[in-house]
């Protein structure tokens, strides 16, 4: 129930966001159709923890993504370097490792991470293995060292 | 100072464009596609700063919906050359 | 519209600019397909999130900025998933990567 009470939540916030006319008829609308969204939604059976993930609390959002930002920036510039190297010094990778999430939002997230720093990109997720393409050595040596791995732990630890 | 942020956008689309053309793989082609979606976007946003009409902003954000979907459909259609297979269900 | 604050947008937005057209250059020059993901990732990350932050400044705190938002965070969770799905779909296909030796001396010329 807290779940759906919080998609109404959500959806409505972004109908206000999007609409930017706030007359009656504009607002009572948006907040039938939030409500209607989330009927439909319950009747799929979608409305659960995995959909809409609101036990992950505001902390471990901003104790992760600072640091996530921060790797980005990093990795980034170091691919930037090596695009406008004239020699162009690659050397392309393939990692397995064993990531340490439990629930699906973890890995999820885990892999997505991954995918979204510069230079490395998750091209398998499974529940015990991910396998991860590295543009150099040094990247995936980075992901080896697994302190993205405990980071996400600890985020989806949080509650 | 916005239209030299569209310049250098434009740029950004037009080598993602050579890359399109010249693939050499379906995929390559696709990444470049997908490289184009997101340029759109944020020249979508631009142009409206450019113009004085952010309601741009929100072209912007149906395309960057309509390039995920369009995206994912391409490539499921090249994995299983049909859009209609389930995917695979690991352990299911 | 102080002045600190519009060298400071024009400042994020000439970095995002320069960011989306490195990927792009990364998108051409890179050796095989895998590789050329990586570059485009540069742009989707750095091009994309630097422009937005840059175009925010400009708006102030307005809806406008609200939406900028909403567009990053579109691309911050879409584009990964797609990179993701790209790379798995070529894999499946059989596509293999071009792998450099286990070690440095192997590596050869990796311009084609």
């Amino acid at each position: 129930m807290i779940y759906s009470v919080s998609a109404v939540g959500a959806l409505f916030a972004f109908w206000l966001l999007l609409s930017g006319h706030y007359t009656p008829f504009l607002v009572a609308a948006g907040l039938g159709c939030a409500v209607a969204v989330v009927a439909l939604a319950r009747r799929m059976n979608v409305v659960d923890r995995e959909g809409h993930p609101i036990h992950l609390g505001p902390r471990a959002l901003f104790a992760y993504w600072p640091w996530l930002a921060r790797e980005i920036l990093k990795s980034g510039w170091d691919v930037t370097r090596i695009i406008l190297d004239p020699r162009l010094p690659v050397s392309p990778t393939l990692v397995r490792l064993r990531p340490g999430q439990k629930t699906d939002v973890g890995l999820a997230t885990h892999a997505n991470s991954i995918t979204l720093t510069p230079g490395t990109i998750s091209i398998e997720v499974g529940k015990g293995e991910f396998l991860v393409h590295a543009l150099t050595r040094a990247g995936a040596q980075g992901v080896e060292s697994g302190e993205m791995d405990r980071r996400v732990s600890r985020f989806e630890a949080e509650r | 100072m916005f239209a030299a942020a569209a310049l250098a956008l434009l740029a950004t689309l037009a080598l993602a464009l050579v890359r399109a053309v010249l693939g050499p793989t379906v995929f390559d082609r696709a990444q470049a596609a997908n490289t184009i979606g997101t340029v759109a976007m944020l020249l979508l946003a631009v142009y409206g700063f450019l113009t004085g009409r952010p309601d741009f902003l929100d072209l912007a954000i149906v395309y960057g919906i309509l390039n995920v979907v369009g995206t994912i459909a391409v490539l499921k259609f090249f994995r299983y050359g049909d859009l209609g297979e389930p995917g695979e269900e690991e352990g299911a | 519209m102080s002045g600190a604050l519009d060298a400071a947008s024009w400042l994020l937005i000439s970095a995002g600019g320069f960011f989306c057209v490195v990927g792009a250059l990364g998108l051409l020059r890179m050796p095989d397909f895998y590789t050329r993901m990586h570059a485009a990732s540069v742009t989707d990350t750095l091009g994309a999130g630097f422009m937005l932050a840059g175009l925010a400044l400009q708006a102030g705190f307005t809806l406008v900025t609200a939406k900028l938002v909403l567009v990053g965070l579109l691309i911050f969770f879409a584009s990964p998933t797609a990179t993701h799905a790209l790379a798995k779909a070529a894999m499946t296909r059989g596509l293999a990567p071009r792998l450099a030796g286990p070690r440095a001396e192997e590596e050869g010329p990796w311009k084609r």
